[in-house]
């Protein structure tokens, strides 16, 4: 511990704990207009320590009850998630969420929003806290822009600041729920390099929600498949490519195009019955 | 630069409009003074420190009344956006007095407290309170669940989530209310100082009464401009400040 002197930033930063998920038989439903829907079906799913999983679906098949039950923002009716043999009892700064909008709040300006979480963090000092949120905005490349207003921000601006605000606590999961969804191809092509790179600096288990097969082959070790009504998790494809990952590469198409096949043999009647 | 001179020119262009009325002695200038008659009325007041005496007496009720209004419209704002009971209740309540206008308070301000600084202080807070109620809910319900959601999972819970979530995301809409509520605790006090006498002091509306019964043509006008000019500034020194913070921030295009 010879780096001991040079501050609890560098010590705070050095913390690298990623969780271990266990999901077990999750049920879920929702009143609607037309009767009870069932969400999720006793589905089950377990994340090694710094994993990278994508969920993937048709819209309304749970798969962001999920990540929501994950994060213990909702509560299953049955069943239970265990995160490092802990069960998950309300929401925790522990498995932090990156929303498809934004979420950054509007009356903060850049940095405000990634010091947000880091207030609430105990043992740091200010000084701390905000060298922590430099090195973040560093990380996803906004340094120059950390006293812009949030609306002054593009899409793809907005959502590397939702990743350094979700990332500056330093949870041990990071769960996104179709992040990169409503931005262009090529502010999300950039994106997908962008989010490996930290994933490497700081490796979390990742669970990412996405209707996009592509995005979650590009990403993903592995790809659960989910079926909707009810919701369930079909089929598992392990992505056994090398990182980071170009979106555009062959080997990456063959992967898709297998997942996107299983993908409509199943949804595909689905849908049909459900229309 | 230009804007500026504009407004010189016009308000210039208005004065002479004056005061050739005046000279071509159209109305008695009983009713209608000279310019430099209220002006010379405004330096006696200021000078003889009248003026200064009823101002500072009327803004005390004002501020006095006003805060209250905002200490109390706020948390019961709070209280009526997130419990259906409350909502159903004082709800409203504040949804139909504050289509009263303040005024009405008035009448039962004098019964209830007499011709006293608690009348008063009565009425203004009653003219603030209710918008600011109003506009509190409103802002509350507006804020966008996924706010709560994202700092709920940052650890942001009870008083942290009501001081540094909810209350600064409804702050456009609490703005408002405070505006509007400060507009009507002005006309409303502006209405009980003319009615009522309160012997604990004279305000700017006392000033104005009695000088409808003297006559006094060039205190009316004289009252009545400095009443304009603490809303004006009343304006431009709290409220346009905020409004412009609010707008650069939200990216909200400027009204």
């Amino acid at each position: 511990m010879l780096r001991h002197k040079t501050g609890s930033v560098t010590e705070e930063l050095a913390v690298i704990s990623p969780s271990k998920l266990l999901i077990q038989n999750v049920s879920k439903s929702f009143r609607g207009t037309a009767g009870d829907v069932l969400a999720l079906d006793r589905v089950s799913l377990s994340v090694a320590e710094g994993e990278f999983v994508c969920l993937v679906g048709v819209s309304g098949c749970g798969k962001s009850t999920l990540l929501n039950i994950i994060a213990g923002l909702e509560k299953p009716d049955s069943g239970t998630v265990l995160a490092d043999g802990e069960p998950v009892t309300g929401p925790g700064r522990e498995r932090l969420v990156m929303f498809q909008e934004s979420a950054l709040f509007p009356w903060l300006d850049v940095l405000d929003n990634v010091l947000f979480g880091l207030k609430l963090k105990p043992n740091l000092t200010r000084k701390d806290r905000y060298d922590v949120a430099k090195y973040y905005l560093e990380l996803v490349g906004l340094t120059r822009f950390e006293h812009a207003n949030i609306h002054e921000l593009s899409g793809g601006m907005k959502q590397r600041v939702a990743l350094a605000r979700a990332l500056a606590p330093n949870p041990r999961v990071l769960l996104m729920d179709e992040p990169f969804a409503a931005l262009d191809a090529l502010t999300r092509e950039q994106l997908y390099g962008d989010l490996q790179q930290i994933w490497k600096a700081r490796r979390k288990t990742i669970v990412f929600v996405t209707h996009n097969v592509r995005e979650a082959a590009c990403l993903g070790d592995r790809v659960l498949l989910f079926s909707p009504h009810p919701g369930r998790i079909q089929e598992e494809f392990a992505v056994d490519l090398p990182r980071p990952r170009d979106i555009n590469s062959v080997d990456l198409a063959g992967y898709a195009s297998r997942i996107t096949r299983a993908l409509k043999n199943f949804s595909g009647s689905e849908l049909a019955v459900a229309e | 630069m230009k804007r500026i001179l504009f407004s010189l020119v016009f308000f210039s262009v208005l004065i002479a409009l004056w005061e050739g009325a005046f000279r071509a002695k159209i109305w008695s200038p009983v009713l209608l003074p000279a310019p430099i008659q209220v002006v010379q009325y405004l330096e006696n007041a200021v000078t003889d420190g009248t003026l200064f005496h009823a101002t500072v007496i009327t803004m005390r009720r004002l501020l006095v009344g006003y805060f209250i209004g905002i200490l109390g419209g706020l948390p019961l704002g709070f209280l009526t956006a997130r419990a259906k009971i409350f909502h159903d209740t004082i709800g409203t309540l504040a949804l139909g007095l504050q289509t009263l206008p303040s005024v009405c308070w008035v009448p039962l301000a004098l019964l209830w407290f007499g011709q006293s600084e608690a009348a008063m202080l009565f009425v203004v807070v009653m003219g603030t309170l209710w918008s600011v109620v109003i506009a509190t809910d409103t802002g509350v319900r507006n804020v966008p669940p996924i706010y709560r959601r994202a700092a709920l999972t940052m650890g942001s819970k009870r008083l942290h989530m009501w001081f540094k979530v909810i209350l600064p995301a409804a702050l456009p809409f609490i703005v408002s209310g405070m505006k509007q509520g400060w507009a009507f605790a002005w006309r409303s006090l502006m209405a009980a100082e003319i009615f009522v006498t309160i012997l604990t002091g004279f305000g700017l509306g006392q000033l104005l009464h009695y000088g409808r019964e003297l006559s006094a043509m060039d205190q009316v006008i004289g009252i009545m401009f400095v009443i304009v000019v603490i809303g004006l500034l009343a304006d431009k020194i709290f409220f346009s400040p905020i409004e412009r913070f609010l707008h650069r921030r939200w990216g909200t295009s400027q009204a």
